[in-house]
C-alpha cells in the first residue's frame, strides 16, 4: 500500500478550533512542514499571540510561549537573545500585529531581530466577532464599521510589508495568499525563505499571508477565497518586498 | 570584611543584579532610574549578558517575559509612570509563573507627576497593580547596601517561587552614594528550570502560558497560585529599632525610615520614648511585628512620602488596639527629621491628655 498523506512532525495531533473554510489550519500545516523539512522542530521556540490563533501553542509541535496581545515580537526578542541557537518564530493576526502590536512589530524589524513572523491578514478581528482591523478594506463591512469602512472616519488599510520594506533591519519580507494551490506553494516557499533568513543570521523576516474569514465575512468558503483573490489582492499586492539573497 | 566602595544606589542595584546571575536586562529611559540601564548597557556585554533598550515599557517587560521563559535570570527597571505601563506584563509574568525582577525607583504622581522621590506607588506595588488575582513579593531597601542585598535576594525569591518580585526604591536611594560591601558573585549553578522553553519537540515540549479558557481549570489554577502566595507569607520581614521600651511606634519604610530614625533619636532626647518598625518587605506585610507592638505601645505614627497608603496596612494590623496617626509629604517633597519630631510631640501630647481622661474615669 502506498502512503499518500501523513501528518507533519511540525504539528501536534490536536484538533484545531478554527472555523470551516478558515485558512489558519492550512497555514499551520505549511509552517509545520517547513520546520520539519529544515530539521529544526526540536530547537524551535514559537510564540503564540492573541486572536483566533491564541491556542497555537497547542498545535505547533515545539516549545511555545503565549504572549500578551501585540507583544509577541518583544517576547520573541527576549527568547532570541537568550537562546542564540534556537529557531524563534511568532504567529500573529492583523489586529495583534498591525494594531495593538505595531510598535513591537516595527521595532523588532528595525533591530533586525533574528526572528520569523508569520502574519495572518484576514482583514478583521476574527476571535472577537469581526471588528474593524487596520487591514480592513475600504468599504468592507465589520461589526464596528456597519456601513462599510469609511476613510473619513476609520482611515485607510495599512500595508505592513511595504511599511517594513522601508527599514534596513528586515532580511526577508513577502506577501502571499492562500486562495488557490499555486498560491499555497508560493506561501510555503516564502515561509521557508523566511526561516532560512533567520538560520543564516540575515535578520528579521516576515511573511504576510492573505487569509479567509468566512464566518465573520458572512461568506461561504468558496466566495471567501474569491474575495481574497479579487478584493484583498487589489489592496495588498502579492510578492517579495525584501529578499536578502537578491540584495534588496 | 569585604572592601567597602562608594556607589550610587542605582548603579549598586545594577551590579547586584549581575552578581546574582542576571544576564538579561531590557529597559526604557525614565528619570530617576536612568543610571540602571546605562550601567547595564556597560556591564552586560562584559559578562556575556544581554542589554536591550526597548522601544517602550510594554516591550521591555515582555522581553523579560520571553527571556525569563527561556530560562534566564531577567530584570527590568523603571519609575512610576513606566511601571504603570508594565503592569500588563507583570500580571502575565505572575499568571505564567515566570521568575523575574522588576525595579521601581518611585517618583511623584499621579500622571506624569514629577521626578522627585515619592512612595505613592505602595498600593500599586502591594495590591497587584495589574489585573487578576495575583501577588508579588515587594522588597523595600533603605540604603545603598540594601539596594544590593535585597536585589540579590529578589532573584533567589523569584526563582524559588517562580514569581515576579518587585524592588521598590525611590529617587533618594537611587541617586545617593553610600559605601557598600559587594557580596561575591553567585557561583552556584542557577536552579534547574525544566519548564523553560529552550527548544524541544514531542511529548517533552514546554508551554509558557496564562490562558485557561475552562473556568473550572482556571479556578483550580488560581487556587494553586493562592497556595503559593500563602507560602510566600513567610518572607515577611521588618527591622525594629528602640521598640523595647517604646510608647510610640513609628512605622516607615525605604529612605523615609532613615529620616524617621533621626526624628526618633531627637524625640528620645526629649523624653518621648519612640521606637521604629521598618518593614523590609511590603508584601507580604510584617503584620505580626505591628500586631505585637499594638499590645505594648500607646500610639502609632506612620510616616510616608504619600498621602497615606501603607498606613492602611498598619491599621489592619493594629485592628483598633491603639490610635494610628499619619504624617506624609507628597509630590516629591521630603520631610525633615524636625518635621517628624513636631508630629511626634503632638502625638505624645495627645497621649498625655488621654492618660488624664483615663485616670479621671477610673477615680
Amino acid at each position: 500500500m502506498r502512503q499518500i498523506f501523513a501528518g507533519t512532525d511540525g504539528l501536534t495531533q490536536s484538533t484545531t478550533i478554527y472555523c470551516p473554510g478558515c485558512t489558519h489550519g492550512i497555514t499551520h500545516r505549511l509552517v509545520g512542514e517547513v520546520l520539519e523539512e529544515l530539521g529544526v522542530t526540536g530547537r524551535t521556540v514559537g510564540v503564540a499571540s492573541v486572536g483566533c490563533s491564541v491556542l497555537a501553542y497547542e498545535y505547533f509541535n515545539c516549545d511555545m510561549q503565549e504572549a500578551a496581545h501585540g507583544r509577541a515580537p518583544a517576547v520573541a526578542t527576549g527568547i532570541r537573545r537568550v537562546l542564540p541557537e534556537a529557531v524563534v518564530f511568532t504567529y500573529q493576526g492583523d489586529g495583534d500585529l498591525a494594531s495593538i502590536g505595531m510598535g513591537e512589530t516595527i521595532h523588532a524589524a528595525a533591530r533586525g531581530e533574528r526572528i520569523t513572523v508569520i502574519f495572518i491578514n484576514n482583514a478583521n478581528y476574527g476571535m472577537t466577532g469581526g471588528q474593524l482591523a487596520p487591514t480592513t478594506l475600504l468599504g468592507q463591512v465589520t461589526t464596528t464599521t456597519p456601513g462599510g469602512r469609511s476613510a473619513a472616519t476609520a482611515g485607510y488599510p495599512i500595508r505592513v510589508c511595504e511599511l517594513l520594506a522601508t527599514l534596513d533591519g528586515p532580511a526577508y519580507v513577502a506577501r502571499t495568499s492562500t486562495h488557490n494551490v499555486a498560491e499555497l506553494h508560493r506561501t510555503k516557499k516564502a515561509i521557508r525563505a523566511a526561516f532560512q533568513a533567520q538560520l543564516e543570521g540575515a535578520g528579521f523576516s516576515m511573511v504576510e499571508i492573505l487569509s479567509t474569514c468566512p464566518t465573520n465575512w458572512g461568506m461561504d468558503p468558496v466566495r471567501a477565497m474569491e474575495f481574497v483573490a479579487k478584493e484583498m489582492t487589489a489592496t495588498y499586492p502579492l510578492g517579495e518586498f525584501v529578499n536578502w539573497r537578491r540584495g534588496n | 570584611m569585604a572592601e567597602r566602595i562608594l556607589l550610587k544606589g542605582n548603579e549598586a542595584l545594577g551590579e547586584a543584579a549581575i552578581l546574582a546571575g542576571c544576564r538579561f536586562f531590557a529597559g526604557y529611559p525614565i528619570t530617576p532610574q536612568n543610571e540602571i540601564p546605562a550601567y547595564m548597557a556597560r556591564r552586560m556585554p562584559r559578562v556575556g549578558g544581554v542589554f536591550i533598550q526597548a522601544e517602550s515599557e510594554l516591550a521591555a517587560i515582555n522581553m523579560v517575559y520571553g527571556a525569563a521563559g527561556a530560562g534566564a535570570r531577567a530584570m527590568t527597571s523603571s519609575s512610576s509612570p513606566g511601571i504603570s505601563l508594565k503592569q500588563e506584563g507583570i500580571s502575565y509574568l505572575a499568571g505564567a509563573e515566570l521568575p523575574s525582577v522588576v525595579v521601581n525607583i518611585v517618583r511623584g504622581g499621579p500622571g506624569l507627576g514629577g521626578i522627585q522621590p515619592a512612595q505613592s506607588d505602595y498600593f500599586q506595588a502591594t495590591r497587584g497593580g495589574g489585573h487578576g488575582d495575583y501577588r508579588t513579593p515587594v522588597f523595600a531597601p533603605n540604603s545603598v547596601q540594601e539596594m544590593v542585598d535585597l536585589t540579590m535576594e529578589a532573584f533567589e525569591v523569584a526563582d524559588a517561587y517562580r514569581n515576579p518580585v518587585l524592588v521598590l526604591g525611590d529617587g533618594i536611594l537611587g541617586q545617593m552614594m553610600e559605601p557598600v560591601a559587594l557580596p561575591p558573585a553567585r557561583e552556584a549553578p542557577l536552579p534547574p528550570k525544566p519548564w523553560a522553553t529552550t527548544g524541544a519537540k514531542g511529548p517533552g515540549r514546554r508551554i509558557i502560558n496564562s490562558l485557561y479558557l475552562d473556568p473550572v481549570v482556571l479556578e483550580q489554577r488560581n487556587l494553586w497560585l493562592a497556595e503559593k502566595y500563602a507560602r510566600m507569607r513567610g518572607l515577611a520581614r521588618a527591622e525594629t529599632v528602640g521598640m523595647e521600651d517604646a510608647e510610640i511606634c513609628l512605622v516607615a519604610y525605604g529612605a523615609t525610615s532613615r529620616i524617621v530614625k533621626g526624628a526618633m533619636q531627637m524625640a528620645r532626647r526629649e523624653g518621648i520614648r519612640a521606637g521604629l518598625i521598618r518593614p523590609v518587605t511590603l508584601w507580604p506585610y510584617p503584620t505580626v511585628s505591628i500586631r505585637e507592638a499594638a499590645g505594648r505601645v500607646e500610639a502609632f505614627l506612620v510616616v510616608e512620602l504619600s498621602l497615606g497608603q501603607m498606613v492602611e496596612d498598619v491599621r489592619l494590623a493594629v485592628d483598633g488596639k491603639a490610635p494610628v496617626h499619619f504624617y506624609g509629604r507628597t509630590g516629591g517633597m521630603v520631610p525633615s527629621p524636625r518635621e517628624v519630631l513636631e508630629k511626634l510631640r503632638e502625638v505624645a501630647a495627645g497621649m498625655g491628655k488621654r492618660r488624664v481622661v483615663a485616670a479621671g474615669a477610673g477615680a
